[in-house]
């Protein structure tokens, strides 16, 4: 009898949060389900099958382009973001030198300007570089605006590593570098599935730096996507948005269920920057 | 980049003054090694283009002309007179503050209905999180595809329930667009913000409350007088960030409207874009609308610090935590 009305006051409750989740879920789903779906105006007219994914994987330059630009910025973003962010984090962790703090705040300081301020210079600074409309210039601009993030966090997982254990390889002979590689990249492992985590979050999602600063040939998944529904004479395909929408969803959604917990542990660490 | 240096400990036999200089130096010279990769990543992707963009700001500078020599202040005052700026900068206001209030009042709401553990609670925290994944323009494709009267759900719904006769186009209205644009955000963001208080709230200590239980207090109470003051630095910080946020918006406004119908949704960070390439092809007046954008978030971020955060409310909810307890 307790049981039963105890259920009863809890009903409301699960009412309400089974209706977030549906909330929260439907868009996901839906979309899943339309890509394949019979639509009016789409690849896919009758039955169901992957005739919105052959409308996309023909798109122009073709899929394959527009994904292997995508991981082209994605890997160097990813790579340069974890490599810059490593031996940042270990000097601002470890060694006292004259400009440590000034460099440090310089790096947060990124966080401040909004990714449109820097935008327009490096339209016309990349150009100098010899960058300008490449996968590379992006994937550097993308890692950069990861620093602020990446720099603080590999810095606080180098300082939660005890001294002793670095030392002791300092005694057996190990330079500094080596200490670094065989003794604390072990010990920094979940600061740096973060720092990769979100550089490729971040990249492989990426809309606006693309938007500026490549076209044509050079578009990663997200820009060729949202210029493919514009191109169709004014008449939209969804169906082919809808699969395109998915292809790129996937891989982050995999990526977030496998490293939930490091995702969750990234935003709280990320948010304690201020 | 190792070869050189000699061990940090033991201490050396050598002369002692000597060696200490250049244990010193070497120091010196390695940490500089490492920090080189990102000092020159911030240089040359970062303080050289703020500089720049302050240089193409006060210059006579087109996308395709090229730098024709210092104009100052004429950029400024162009952008200042553009038909859209003043009605580019209501709209973001207007976006930021109802983006802001729902964002941080559904994201307490969320935490303080999925803080306790146990399945279901973890289950839906999921749920709510997975949309954070997603990238800001993927979300906006699907909800463009999901608003559309073509494919999109909403208007079959909205007719089977007697509400619509036809199709319904829910992009069509300038106000159509803000609510749909902000219902997007709220889908794709609340799980994050709900994060970032449901990590404020864990860290209110527990026996406040028992405390405060003891003494009698309402659930209401509790809630008013403990769990918001307390939870004071975390509702600070996604303030400020959900702030900075919506004043910088630009994809889920690019991809859903480009701004339109008639340029009503156009966001400030849209304008900068507009002016760069597609209207006026003026990257001068592009860079002098970013630096105004620049200098507008650093006061309104120095004005949410001081009134949000500050040595103040900090001292003051500490102390308030202790008399609670005791």
């Amino acid at each position: 009898m307790k049981g039963l009305s105890r259920a009863f006051s809890r009903t409301p409750y699960f009412v309400l949060t089974g209706g977030l989740a549906i909330i929260f879920l439907y868009p996901i789903i839906w979309t899943g389900v339309s890509s394949f779906s019979p639509t009016p105006g789409s690849a896919q007219t009758s039955g169901w099958g992957w005739a919105n994914y052959s409308t996309v994987l023909h798109y122009q330059a073709g899929l394959g382009t527009y994904l292997r630009n995508s991981l082209v910025i994605t890997a160097v973003a990813v790579v340069v973001t974890l490599l810059v962010s490593t031996l940042g984090g270990y000097a601002f962790a470890r060694f006292t030198f004259r400009g440590k703090n000034v460099l440090f705040l310089l790096t947060l300081a990124i966080l401040m300007v909004p990714y449109a301020t820097l935008l327009i210079p490096l339209v016309i600074w990349l150009k100098q570089l010899h960058l300008n409309n490449t996968l590379v210039g992006v994937g550097l601009v993308l890692a950069v605006f990861q620093l602020p993030f990446a720099t603080f966090m590999m810095r606080i997982s180098f300082e939660a590593v005890p001294r002793e254990l670095e030392e002791a390889a300092l005694v057996d002979g190990c330079g500094s570098f080596s200490a670094l590689r065989k003794i604390l990249l072990p010990a920094v492992k979940p600061g740096l599935i973060t720092v990769g985590l979100f550089a490729f979050l971040a990249a492989w999602n990426d809309f606006m730096v693309p938007l500026y600063l490549v076209g044509g040939d050079k578009q990663p998944m997200p820009l060729a996507m949202v210029n493919m529904r514009q191109q169709v004479m004014g008449v939209i395909d969804y169906g082919s948005t809808q699969a395109g929408v998915v292809i790129l969803t996937v891989p982050c959604v995999v990526l977030f269920l496998l490293l939930q917990r490091h995702y969750v542990n990234g935003f709280m660490s990320g948010a304690l920057k201020g | 980049m190792t070869l050189t240096l000699p061990p940090a400990r033991p201490a050396p036999p050598a002369p002692p003054v000597v060696s200490r200089k250049n244990r010193h130096l070497a120091r010196t010279l390695r940490s500089w090694a490492y920090v080189a990769p990102t000092a020159a990543l911030v240089l040359l992707f970062f303080v050289i283009p703020v500089v720049l963009v302050f240089v193409m700001s006060g210059s006579d500078w087109l996308l395709l002309g090229g730098n024709k020599g210092i104009n100052f202040p004429e950029n400024y005052s162009e952008v200042l007179a553009h038909r859209s700026f003043w009605p580019a900068v209501w709209f973001t206001l207007e976006y930021t503050v109802i983006a802001t209030v729902l964002l941080i009042g559904l994201g307490l709401g969320l935490a303080l209905l999925v803080q306790e553990a146990s399945r279901w609670r973890a289950f839906l925290r999921t749920v709510i999180l997975v949309p954070t994944a997603l990238g800001l323009a993927s979300a906006s494709l699907l909800f463009y595809a999901l608003y559309s009267p073509q494919v999109g759900p909403i208007s079959p719904m909205l007719q089977k329930l007697g509400l619509a006769d036809g199709p319904v186009t829910v992009l069509g209205s300038p106000s159509g667009v803000l609510w749909s644009t902000v219902f997007l955000i709220v889908w794709r963001y609340a799980g994050f913000y709900m994060l970032l208080l449901l990590v404020g709230l864990q860290s209110i200590p527990s026996d406040v409350y028992e405390a405060a239980r003891i003494d009698g207090a309402r659930t209401r109470q509790i809630f008013r007088s403990i769990t918001l003051p307390l939870l004071r630095p975390s509702l600070a910080l996604a303030t400020i960030m959900c702030v900075t946020g919506s004043l910088l918006a630009f994809d889920q406004f690019y991809i859903l409207t480009k701004g339109g119908p008639d340029g009503s949704t156009t966001t400030v960070v849209l304008l900068v874009y507009n002016l760069a390439f597609e209207s006026k092809r003026n990257l001068g007046m592009a860079a002098a609308l970013s630096v105004l954008v620049l200098l507008a978030l650093v006061v309104i971020n120095a004005f949410q610090l001081r009134a949000l955060g500050g040595s103040d409310g900090g001292g003051r909810t500490k102390k308030r935590k202790k008399e609670v307890a005791a």
